[in-house]
């Protein structure tokens, strides 16, 4: 049913928000240079890099995805502490796509007396006028949004145009598809059950809230007992107690999951406000002040009755850890990101055979060692060996150009190269049966250094 | 079926029966629910257009095969041939690039060593061992002794065509059986089989005559093995002094290698294996970091 107020305002706003960004954020460009894709947020699959504005990660980094998961978490658990589910009731997606639905349905089909109506009218060219259209709009958001997804794993207006003249991938339908479908189902078909019989979050929500978390509540201090206008004034005139709540069903009308919030806290509840704007209006309708629906908490109405002040924390223990918890991996995370090397070194070890003897008595060890240079364009890093006695062999197969004895390894741009390095200790040395080596690489031009551990291993000696 | 007519409907639940009736216990309808039975139904459609579209009934002698003619040996086959297909870039680069070029070659190299390692596996690993260290009796790829040669043309030579093989061109050296056909007495082979122990860092027995070891060695053994014992590559005479023996480095395994000594054979590969693998083989043998 159609609502109007400060909560389905901030609902709207939301909408608007969330659903301009995840539809258009594709088409955003940033410029990276001639050879890397210029869109703003890409994950491109083929290439394995993902890309937002000026980051650019690597498959290996993809920690940071990690972190965003635990801010995400923990925003959740600060969320519902503060006010329950209000992420269920604004900004979850499954609200917020059949937010949108209702909408498309409520402009075919008329508000909720209509529609009740127009489900018992027999089946007329009308009827099935206003199902089809209503269909159709919903089928084509579904599409949209299916496809707004896959622009998030390809260049966008290619791949648009490649989408409208059939020749995209196949991957790019079948996700299209799956999409569409999922959407048009949730957001048309299951609405309400996804939140009260497929989604976990509520079943964990109990364990995240606690009494001074500010809920959607029924001040049934002031609203009980509920009758009629005319009954209630009628008690009201014979100073019997009466009510504000006039037992008009707009709270229960309203409400997307379809809970009575006069019977309290349920499981249902997604904390989205829509009855507080209801009542509201009755209220004012009437003459009554506003707020006898209310973000408060059940501890306030026992307060009240007592004829105490009503108290709000929103800055307590939990929610100050909670806080401090996202700034801390935040910090990590820009302290990573701006402190990101634009080189890596791997080294393996070879296993098989961990060592070889040569005929000269030297000991041969092998390594597959892999560079990475994170920089778009070619660079070249000097290997040194670093732990294994002087006059060490360090040889890089494929490699021609050393310097000092040690080899110079060119990689290209944005990539990564894989060469075997073969260390050979000098004919002197009585190498032990493990030496902790250090692998350093050094890059020709900035000097950036980066190293990694593995060991030199000879035969052991009895 | 239930009669429909005169529905009777169960005082406590409200829900119709379906007038059977034991001992005054009367069965409720509760049938299934409709979606759940028109999947069931889809389930025994799709059966039926499965059976005509793919190979499904088996016959006496053969199988109803479907029209769309699936078979996934064929497919099997043609995934072979895709694959082939699509390493016939880098397959005839490698080709036409000399051994030189693809080990300079960031790119073929790559290619070639990735080749190189799974058709190692595939077809040396069962006597080179899986790292290519070898056994007794199966040469050592990874150090550097090699007895016919360990430079890029010698391993591809080598590759093709075999040691001792049935391959005109496959490389032949045979050491003479000196015990067993009398060639030296026990005494002699003793001698001689001391001298070398002795140069090559070994326990030699006691009381044994070395210099006479030393002159049966110059005259027998040094037109192959070299007057220093540093062996002769030509003729696939291994060094004597090197720390690593094919069969095994011991005063008795020197023995039994002058008395009755083993030539061991290494197929060739030229008719078996295509020329770019040969070649592929070839480079990832030599970036064992043996190679010459």
């Amino acid at each position: 049913m159609a609502t109007h107020g400060l909560f389905r305002r901030i609902k709207w706003t939301l909408l608007f928000i969330t659903l301009g960004i995840y539809y258009f954020l594709p088409f955003i460009r940033f410029d990276r240079g001639p050879d890397a894709p210029s869109q703003a947020v890409l994950i491109d699959m083929e290439a394995k890099r993902a890309y937002f504005f000026f980051i650019e990660i690597w498959p290996q980094e993809v920690y940071y995805l990690t972190g965003l998961l635990i801010i995400a978490a923990v925003a959740l658990f600060l969320m519902n502490a503060v006010a329950g589910r209000i992420w269920c009731g604004y900004l979850c997606p499954q609200t917020v796509w059949t937010d949108l639905f209702l909408w498309v349905e409520r402009k075919v089909e008329g508000d909720r007396r209509e529609r009740i109506a127009l489900d018992k009218e027999p089946w007329t060219f009308g009827k099935v006028g206003k199902r089809a259209t209503k269909h159709f709009f919903w089928l084509m958001i579904a599409w949209w949004t299916g496809g707004a997804w896959v622009l998030y794993f390809n260049d966008a207006p290619t791949l648009v145009w490649q989408l409208l003249t059939f020749q995209a991938p196949m991957i790019a339908y079948i996700w299209i598809g799956i999409l569409t479908s999922t959407t048009y189902l949730l957001a048309g078909f299951m609405r309400e059950q996804v939140c009260i019989y497929m989604c976990p979050w509520p079943r964990i929500q109990a364990a995240l809230t606690d009494e001074k978390a500010l809920n959607v509540t029924y001040r049934w201090d002031r609203g009980e007992p509920r009758g009629s206008l005319k009954q209630n004034k009628k008690l009201a005139a014979e100073g019997m107690p009466a009510g504000d709540c006039i037992d008009c069903y707009q709270c229960f009308q309203v409400c997307p999951t379809g809970v009575d919030i006069r019977k309290g806290m349920q499981l249902d509840c997604i904390q989205c406000g829509l009855c507080i704007d209801a009542c509201d209006n009755i209220m004012t309708k009437i003459g009554k002040p506003t707020g006898l629906i209310a973000y408060d908490t059940d501890e306030n109405i026992e307060r009240r009755i007592e004829g105490k002040e009503p108290v709000y924390e929103i800055v307590r223990v939990r929610t100050v850890v909670y806080a401090a918890i996202i700034a801390l991996v935040g910090a990590i995370m820009l302290f990573t990101l701006l402190n990101r090397d634009f080189a890596d070194i791997s080294v393996l070890h070879d296993r098989n055979p961990v060592f070889v003897e040569q005929s000269d008595g030297t000991v041969r060890n092998g390594y597959t060692v892999r560079l990475s240079n994170k920089r778009r364009h070619e660079r070249s890093f000097m290997l040194h060996v670093e732990g294994m006695p002087p006059n060490t062999l360090v040889e890089a197969v494929g490699v021609d150009s050393t310097f000092a004895g040690r080899p110079i390894i060119s990689v290209g741009p944005d990539t990564t190269r894989e060469v075997r390095v073969l260390v050979t200790s000098p004919p002197w040395a009585e190498m032990p049966h493990s030496t902790p080596v250090t692998f350093r690489i050094t890059e020709s031009v900035m000097g950036e250094v980066i190293t990694a551990k593995d060991t030199f291993k000879a035969p052991e000696k009895p | 079926m239930a009669d429909t007519h005169n529905k009777e409907v169960d005082q406590v639940s409200g829900v119709e029966t379906t007038g059977h009736e034991w001992d005054g216990l009367k069965e409720l309808n509760n049938p299934l629910p409709k979606w759940w039975l028109y999947v069931f139904y889809a389930t025994i459609v799709w059966a039926l257009v499965y059976w005509v579209l793919y190979p499904s009934w088996p016959l006496i002698s053969s199988y109803t095969t479907g029209v769309l003619g699936a078979n996934q040996r064929l497919e099997a086959i043609q995934a072979y041939d895709d694959g082939v297909a699509g390493r016939s870039e880098f397959a005839d680069k490698i080709v036409a690039a000399s051994l030189e070029d693809i080990a300079a070659d960031q790119e073929l190299l790559q290619f070639a060593l990735a080749n190189g390692q799974a058709a190692f596996g595939d077809n040396c690993a069962p006597c080179h061992g899986s790292g290519g260290t070898g056994s007794e009796g199966y040469p050592n790829l990874q150090d550097d002794t090699w007895i016919w040669g360990g430079t890029l043309d010698d391993i591809h030579t080598t590759l093709l065509y075999g040691i001792r093989s049935d391959y005109d061109d496959a490389r032949i050296g045979e050491m003479p059986a000196y015990g067993r056909d009398e060639l030296l007495s026990k005494d002699e082979i003793n001698q001689v089989a001391n001298y070398v122990a002795s140069r090559a860092g070994l326990e030699t027995d006691e009381g044994v005559d070395l210099a006479a070891g030393q002159v049966l060695y110059e005259d027998n053994c040094a037109a192959c093995h070299g007057d220093n014992l540093e062996g002769i590559q030509e003729v696939g005479a291994p060094s004597l002094t090197s720390a690593n023996y094919l069969y095994g480095k011991s005063l008795a395994a020197i023995k039994a290698q002058v008395t009755n000594p083993r030539n061991g054979v290494m197929p060739g590969w030229a008719d078996r294996l295509d020329p770019a693998t040969i070649k592929s083989l070839t480079v990832y043998v030599h970036s064992f970091g043996g190679g010459q």
